[in-house]
């Protein structure tokens, strides 16, 4: 715990790209053929963690094909940082009735 | 398929077919009588795939290859329905194509949705596979054995999964108006033409569309993958199959609870549920679905 405060404290003198790597990190479960959370808000620059833990395979990939995980199988995740505001919504190509969503807020 | 429901489906399928009855006490499609032609289906094969519910996927398709190579008489070609890998990685595609590589008969492949994920996906599944090619976009028709056969793509279309699309549509309107309508048509595809399980996927959205140009044929046949299962339907003269798989079942459509995927069954029965299909060609079509406890 010291050393997470201490983390925390040197993190406020580091350049905002270092603050930004450091935020907990966002995460969706693949879970049950569907994304938990089905909509998640994170801020513009962080970084979203997608864990599939099912069996079969799943992706997370946007609906605009702008970013794509390609197959996680059982226990594999995939991160992207999300640069720019807005809401994207995505799908599993190899289920197309799975959707999930992603907010984007502006980091100010 | 127990005795009873084959002789059933012999009525159903029409006169003109022979049948053996084997040592085994089951009945055989005259796979064994030379000049009659045949072809095999096989279907998802997931390579790559570990699980509960099948732990080693490249023994059971190398067992696969080896039924099908020790058939008394090869079938002309070999087709695969698609989900050849499980999520389109190059060592996947690697691994099939030297197992499906030693065949016997030449082998033919379609893609299924696992084998398109990301953007190496369809060209790594051309490359390990090749592909006829017709229309420059994967589907592709050609006759062989009297038959008329006709091989479509309904993966890949970005969003939505089951689909054929316009393009494709107009492609096969004016390739089936170019033959008679007695000529026997055999149609592959991975997923399901008709309406399986919507909910599941287990449809193609435009698919109704492909069927209504069946309808002027006195025999169509449409073989499909994707379901890891069989299932039979009949609309018109237009008859559909589904076929197993060769890497693990799924649950049958509207299953209490179920949902689609890798479907675990208990140890010693897991070959049972597996199988390849001998395809007959006479008057029309005529299947026979073996699992792989069968051998």
């Amino acid at each position: 715990m010291k050393a997470l405060l201490a983390a925390v404290a040197l993190a406020a003198f580091l350049p905002a790209g270092a603050v930004r790597a450091a935020a907990p990190p966002t995460t969706v479960h693949i879970r049950n053929d569907a994304f938990f959370p089905a909509s998640l808000t994170v801020k513009a620059g962080e970084t979203v963690t997608f864990i599939n833990d099912d069996d079969d395979a799943h992706t997370a990939t946007a609906d605009d094909n702008s970013w794509d995980s390609e197959g996680l199988t059982q226990g594999q995740s995939w991160s992207h940082r999300f640069a720019k505001a807005g809401k994207v919504t995505y799908h599993c190509t190899v289920h197309p009735f799975m959707h999930g969503a992603l907010v984007v807020k502006s980091a100010r | 398929m127990k005795r009873a429901s084959f002789l059933g489906h012999i009525a159903w399928t029409g006169a003109g077919i022979a049948f053996v009855l084997g040592a085994d006490g089951l009945v055989h499609a005259a796979d064994a009588s030379p000049g009659q032609f045949s072809f095999v289906q096989i279907s998802d094969s997931h390579i790559g795939y570990a699980g509960p519910a099948n732990t080693d996927v490249r023994a059971t398709l190398e067992q696969t290859v080896e039924a099908i190579n020790a058939l008394p008489v090869q079938p002309a070609f070999v087709i695969h329905t698609g989900d050849v890998t499980h999520v389109s990685k190059m060592t996947e595609f690697d691994d099939a194509r030297t197992i499906l590589s030693r065949l016997r008969a030449p082998l033919l492949a379609i893609p299924g949705e696992h084998d398109v994920i990301g953007a190496q996906g369809l060209p790594r599944f051309a490359a390990a596979f090749g592909r006829r090619d017709a229309a420059g976009r994967g589907w592709s028709s050609w006759d062989q054995g009297g038959i008329h056969f006709v091989a479509l793509i309904n993966v890949g279309e970005g969003e939505t999964m089951g689909v054929l699309g316009s393009e494709q549509l107009a492609w096969l309107e004016k390739d089936l108006a170019a033959r008679t309508a007695d000529t026997p048509i055999v149609i592959f595809g991975h997923v399901p033409l008709f309406a399986v399980a919507p909910e599941w996927g287990w449809t193609t959205a435009d698919g109704t569309k492909a069927i209504a140009l069946l309808r002027r044929f006195s025999s169509a046949t449409v073989l499909n993958g994707h379901i890891h299962q069989i299932v039979e339907h009949q609309d018109g003269a237009i008859r559909f199959a589904t076929a197993r798989a060769t890497a693990f079942p799924q649950a049958a459509p509207g299953t209490p609870g179920a949902k689609p995927g890798p479907l675990a069954v208990a140890p010693g029965s897991l070959l049972g549920v597996l199988g390849y299909r001998t395809v007959e060609v006479a008057a029309g079509a005529s299947w026979q679905d073996i699992s792989l406890a069968q051998g």
